[in-house]
């Protein structure tokens, strides 16, 4: 057959003219009008608004170069842009660093207690990062560290032997939580790379380490960097660890000055903004890259073709070693910020962990935050939110991803853009652009949950597509079309042939999206209003009021609320077939 | 009863190019037979079926089923898959595993314009189950089931809407040999008992001659012959259909006489020596033709035999494939194949005397075009 031109014709499912208009152009149009809004709102508001002036009582709002004016020309900017690239570059070298050491570890090698790796992929889910940090400043503070306290009286001294409050600091528990992240990227990378390939260059008389530069090394090379990338993307837009542990002690980065310019009175939202384009730019640039690298074909990294299980490398005693540096790791990482939680949780006010104070154990703590009066609110407001938005996530994305996998329709490239856009929003810049948004476009819902389910559904509709691409990639288009010439309509087929068929990507995103939502930090913060927190806006107003030991009481109860539900999607994940993500 | 006429088609590929499918296909099934549409992959067999089901929308031409346009550009008429009433059957089955095989037969009278009660589909589901002898496994996992159950079950499901026209896919194809064997028989059988209008698309010969009435070979989008399978294997009326259809040995040739001895008869002067030949054509003589002998129609002899058509050869090399034995013999710088039955047996090197019966050296067209395609 032969390649005549380009293809200008209809898909064979479209009907002729305007008379077959029917459920089915119906659920497909408000589907991709939906996504459409979601996606490109924000991101036009937001540009749109940091070029005027804020509008008062007095004084609309005029056009204006003001904003980056203000942001380019002083030198506070090129040191916040400084500052921002050496921390994200810091974060994301340590983590992939860490993260690669243990994959390796876990795949190539023979190093005990491998069941305890898996553990690592579900961390970074169950404990969030604003309890990681707190758990960090509990550790390394130069005032209430316990790691400081307890040095300083072995060695009676009052040096201060770590300071988490310093750039760092930041890079350390920013790394530490990227860290499992780069472990999963990267495992998958080890994984998928053919082991013949490097056997083939041993049978060539290649040395381990020459197998290591030239075959394995330089097949990752583009892995390697598409993991770095992702992971400098993750980093520079982190938030809690620099609103945390940076703007005590005046180091700033791009998410901790929006959230300082919008917070301070009165709010610099064109500044805000600026900045905010600013950091949109480089996630931009950022994740381009990065799927340009990753390649076409693994943006949804389908299994294809057989599995690889590579011969582990021999360790022989060094196995002894490498075991005890992923439990060094392990203590790092859940051990030690868990008990430190739990130890503080259980004090009448904060302590160091010694004999007496083991005697002033109580639940106190448990018992205020119990009672705390917007606890159940929270609580409410959590659970609505994450069950709303992991519904309408998946059944949104199914019939998006259904057109994109299925049909022909010219264009339907753009779509699957759209859906996945908002990856490139940081959470902080999300929430800034909805917040102006429907402070502007006044249609009510600002100050109440609405705008919050808005923000959620957005932030995270390119997992939900991610998840139904994978499946609806395995479905095979012969069982649809079996479905129309059995006489079913679109709506019947798409109903009970495609949804059920789904059902595995379906429930493993559900519950994932429903994970993420729950412990959302950084978009809320912008959005919430009186009556509207939710759990980890709580945790965030504990620590500003310094109540510490009650803090930690929620967060254990968070952290082990959240391990029982990702345990429930691992049991759905068994139960259903699902891989892990 | 099926029509199809002047039918194009073409598709975009992955690049958004278009890629020419059918080319100005027309054929016409009768009520009752099996049609086969036979060619390599990428000749645009299937999208010509696909065409027939609704599946894919062509560029031009027209499709009706009695009398009734289901396709037609002039007058602008498409009438979607679901609409269509016809039963297919597709290469992977489409058996969907999220239900059970009563389900998955059940599907096409739940779903269609026609409401049933649930007695009468309970009653028509069994029917065709037991029709293709899966009654006993009607509450089974679809996906429990082996390929050869899931074939079956594939088409209970085509069968029990009563569909006008029953499309099969390539049905065979996914099977492995022993049982693809059987299926043909037991496919063969209900066509014939049901007396359904049936349209088939394969790409392996030996199939399509066991099964079909009437055979269609497709090449880059053309229909290059209709005919019988008889028709198709032994007159096979240009060189692509020739070579595509069996194995044969092309002989250049330029005729010399017409032969008295036998109709259609011509005496010609081929490139391993004298022949006589049977050919539809009418040639003069000094005409170059190409003459195709199927290897099992030459007969191996150790001495000479009697009889004309006999030439003298060397045997090169040989393998036994069990049920029969090829020898490449080599006339001169030719090689010839024939095929033998294992009985014989003669030494590589040797000399051997083939033996053609005229009838079965046939001259055929050789058009340049087929030739390119092959």
């Amino acid at each position: 057959m032969e390649v005549v031109g380009k293809y200008v014709g209809v898909p064979a499912t479209q009907g002729r003219g305007w008379h077959s208009f029917d459920l089915k152009w119906l659920v497909i149009g408000s589907s991709v009008a939906v996504v459409a809004y979601l996606a490109l709102m924000p991101l036009g508001f937001l540009l749109w608004q940091s070029f005027f002036t804020p509008q008062t009582a007095t004084k609309a709002a005029e056009f204006t170069y003001d904003n980056y004016l203000t942001a380019y020309s002083s030198s506070e900017t090129l040191k916040l842009f400084f500052t921002s690239l050496r921390f994200a570059t810091g974060t994301s070298i340590f983590s992939f660093i860490v993260g690669t050491l243990l994959a390796w570890m876990n795949e190539r090698t023979n190093t005990p207690l491998k069941p305890l790796f898996f553990a690592l992929s579900i961390i970074p889910l169950i404990i969030p990062g604003v309890l990681f940090t707190v758990a960090w400043i509990m550790l390394a503070s130069p005032k209430i560290g316990i790691v400081n306290l307890l040095l300083q009286e072995l060695f009676n001294t009052d040096y201060v032997f770590v300071n988490i409050y310093s750039i760092w600091g930041m890079i350390w528990v920013d790394g530490l939580h990227y860290s499992s992240m780069a472990f999963l990227i990267m495992s998958a990378a080890f994984r998928s790379m053919d082991p013949s390939l490097e056997e083939s260059a041993m049978m060539s008389g290649a040395s381990v380490p020459q197998v290591a530069w030239h075959i394995t090394l330089k097949l990752t090379w583009p892995a390697i960097f598409a993991t770095l990338l992702i992971l400098f993307v993750r980093s520079i837009e982190s938030f809690e660890v620099p609103a945390l542990l940076g703007l005590p002690v005046g180091i700033q980065v791009f998410t901790s000055s929006i959230y300082q310019a919008i917070h301070q009175y009165p709010s610099k939202i064109g500044l805000a903004s600026s900045y905010a384009v600013t950091l949109l730019m480089i996630t931009t640039i950022g994740i381009y890259c990065q799927s340009k690298l990753s390649g076409q074909g693994n943006k949804y990294s389908t299994v294809t073709g057989k599995g690889f299980r590579p011969r582990a490398m021999d360790l022989g005693g060094w196995r002894y070693v490498t075991a005890t540096v992923f439990l060094l790791y392990f203590s790092l990482i859940v051990v030690l910020p868990f008990l430190v939680l739990l130890w503080s949780s259980l004090q009448k006010f904060y302590s160091v962990p010694s004999l007496a104070a083991l005697h002033n154990l109580s639940f106190d703590a448990y018992a205020f935050i119990l009672t705390y009066p917007t606890l159940a609110s929270a609580v409410t407001n959590s659970l609505i939110l994450a069950v709303g938005c992991a519904t309408l996530v998946m059944l949104l994305t199914s019939v998006i991803c259904w057109i994109v996998v299925k049909t022909k329709l010219p264009g339907r490239w753009i779509l699957d853009n759209l859906a996945s856009l908002p990856m490139v929003f940081p959470g902080l810049v999300l929430g800034l652009a909805i917040m102006i948004f429907y402070l502007n476009f006044d249609i009510g819902i600002y100050g109440t949950m609405w705008i919050m389910f808005i923000a959620y559904v957005t932030r995270f509709m390119p997992y939900g597509l991610r998840y139904n691409t994978t499946s609806m990639l395995q479905i095979h288009k012969e069982l649809e079309e079996s479905a129309a010439m059995s006489g079913a309509s679109w709506g019947t087929t798409f109903w009970r042939i495609i949804v059920p068929l789904l059902k595995p990507g379906l429930m493993a995103g559900w519950i994932y999206i429903m994970i993420v939502s729950i412990r959302e930090l950084s978009t809320s913060i912008l959005l919430y209003s009186p009556g509207t927190e939710v759990v980890s806006v709580l945790i965030w107003e504990l620590w500003e009021n310094g109540q510490y030991v009650e803090l930690s009481a929620l967060g254990v109860m968070f952290i082990i609320a959240l391990f029982m539900l990702v345990m429930a999607a691992q049991l759905v994940g068994k139960r259903f077939g699902v891989k892990e993500d | 009863m099926l029509k199809v006429n002047a039918l194009y088609t073409e598709y975009p590929n992955d690049k958004g190019e278009i890629v020419k499918a059918a080319q100005n296909v027309s054929f016409e099934v009768p009520e009752g037979k099996l049609f086969t549409l036979l060619g390599p992959s990428g000749c645009g067999k299937t999208t010509t079926l696909r065409s027939i089901a609704g599946l894919e929308r062509p560029r031009a031409g027209e499709i009706s089923v009695d009398g009734v346009a289901v396709y037609s550009s002039e007058q602008g008429i498409f009438l979607p898959p679901n609409k269509r009433n016809f039963g297919m059957v597709f290469q992977s089955y489409a058996i969907w595993p999220h239900m059970n095989v009563f389900q998955n037969a059940a599907f096409p009278l739940r779903v269609g314009t026609r409401k049933f009660t649930k007695k009468e589909i309970e009653e028509k589901v069994m029917r065709v189950l037991t029709a293709v002898g899966l009654e006993q496994f009607a509450d089974r996992e679809a996906t429990k089931m082996s390929g050869g159950q899931q074939q079956r079950l594939a088409l209970a499901r085509a069968l029990v809407m009563e569909p006008k026209l029953l499309l099969l896919d390539e049905p065979l194809s996914n099977l492995d040999a022993k049982l693809r064997e059987r299926m043909r028989f037991e496919l063969k059988r209900m066509q014939r008992e049901l007396r359904l209008t049936t349209v088939y698309v394969t790409h392996d010969q030996g199939e399509a001659l066991a099964l079909s009435h009437e055979i269609a070979v497709m090449s880059a989008g053309h229909v290059v012959q209709i005919g019988s399978p008889r028709d198709i294997y032994e007159r096979p009326r240009n060189k692509f259909v020739a070579d595509f259809v069996g194995l044969t040995n092309f002989l250049d040739a330029t005729v010399e006489a017409p032969d008295p001895a036998h109709d259609d008869g011509y005496r010609v002067n081929s490139c391993i020596g004298q022949l006589s030949v049977t050919s539809m054509d009418k040639f003069a003589k000094g005409d170059t033709v190409l003459v195709s002998v199927r290897p099992e129609d030459i007969e191996l002899y150790e001495t000479r035999p009697a009889g004309p058509n006999v030439i003298e050869g060397r045997v090169d090399f040989k393998v036994f494939l069990g049920e029969y034995m090829d020898y490449q013999i080599k006339i001169g710088d030719r090689q010839i194949l024939a095929r033998t039955h294992p009985s014989f047996k003669s030494p590589v090197g040797e000399s051997v005397y083939l033996k053609m019966h005229p009838g079965k050296c046939i001259t055929i067209q050789d058009n340049t075009q087929y030739r390119k395609a092959a």
